[in-house]
């Protein structure tokens, strides 16, 4: 059971990073990238490290999209 | 951002947000996370602030002196801590052979200097991160 959430987790982390690419809309890309992180999130926690994890879902969920938000408000929205 | 339910949710969870980030930091010792995270998770409280209400607002809770201060303070707190070790005749970041009380094992209480290199570093992360974000708001469109 457990190995089959796995698959599914990295199966969704690999179309996530491949929509990441192909979204036109770059404000849609920054969101998409943050599921991204908090899928990766609970892929640390599956592996026994929730220090990563908890660092992961802070950082890179919240700060670097937060960020990405900000920088998406300075320049254009479309690419 | 002129949206009066954002504003509420802001309102009521950026104090939640903030505990959260300082129970992080405070038990960096003995449970997962530690002052890298929880200052995090304070700057991102503050960040979801400027957002929300304005860079103006936010510059009156956190100014660019007080982000200067907390930014050398945290560094300094901890290079302070750091050579206490080198004082008493140690090696850098000496822990318990420097004279640091050891505390209950598992107890908040515990671990010598580590819970007060947490803080520095907290301070430091946090002031970090919002400081990074206000400079980048701040800059005037080209």
């Amino acid at each position: 059971m457990i190995e089959f959430f796995n698959v599914l987790l990295v199966i969704f982390l690999i179309l996530s990073a491949l929509a990441v690419e192909r979204t036109k809309d770059l404000l849609s890309a920054v969101i998409i990238f943050g599921a991204y992180s908090f899928m990766m999130a609970v892929v640390w926690l599956l592996l026994r490290s929730p220090d990563v994890a908890l660092t992961e879902a802070a950082i890179g969920a919240g700060v670097t999209t937060l960020l990405f938000v900000g920088l998406v408000s300075r320049t254009r929205r479309w690419e | 951002m002129n949206d009066i339910i954002v504003k509420t949710v802001t309102r009521i969870m950026v104090p939640f947000i903030q505990m959260y980030g300082i129970f992080v930091i405070l038990n960096g010792h003995i449970s997962p996370g530690g002052g890298f995270a929880g200052g995090a998770l304070i700057g991102v409280s503050l960040i979801l602030y400027t957002l929300v209400f304005g860079v103006g607002a936010a510059e009156k809770k956190f100014s660019h002196r007080l982000g200067d201060l907390s930014e050398s303070g945290g560094i300094l707190i901890y290079l302070v801590i750091g050579s206490v070790g080198i004082v008493s005749g140690g090696y850098f970041l000496t822990n318990l052979d420097a004279g640091f009380l050891k505390g209950e094992a598992g107890a908040l209480l515990s671990g010598g200097m580590i819970p007060l290199l947490m803080v520095a570093i907290g301070i430091k992360v946090t002031s970090t991160i919002i400081t990074l974000f206000h400079a980048m708001i701040e800059e005037d469109p080209s």
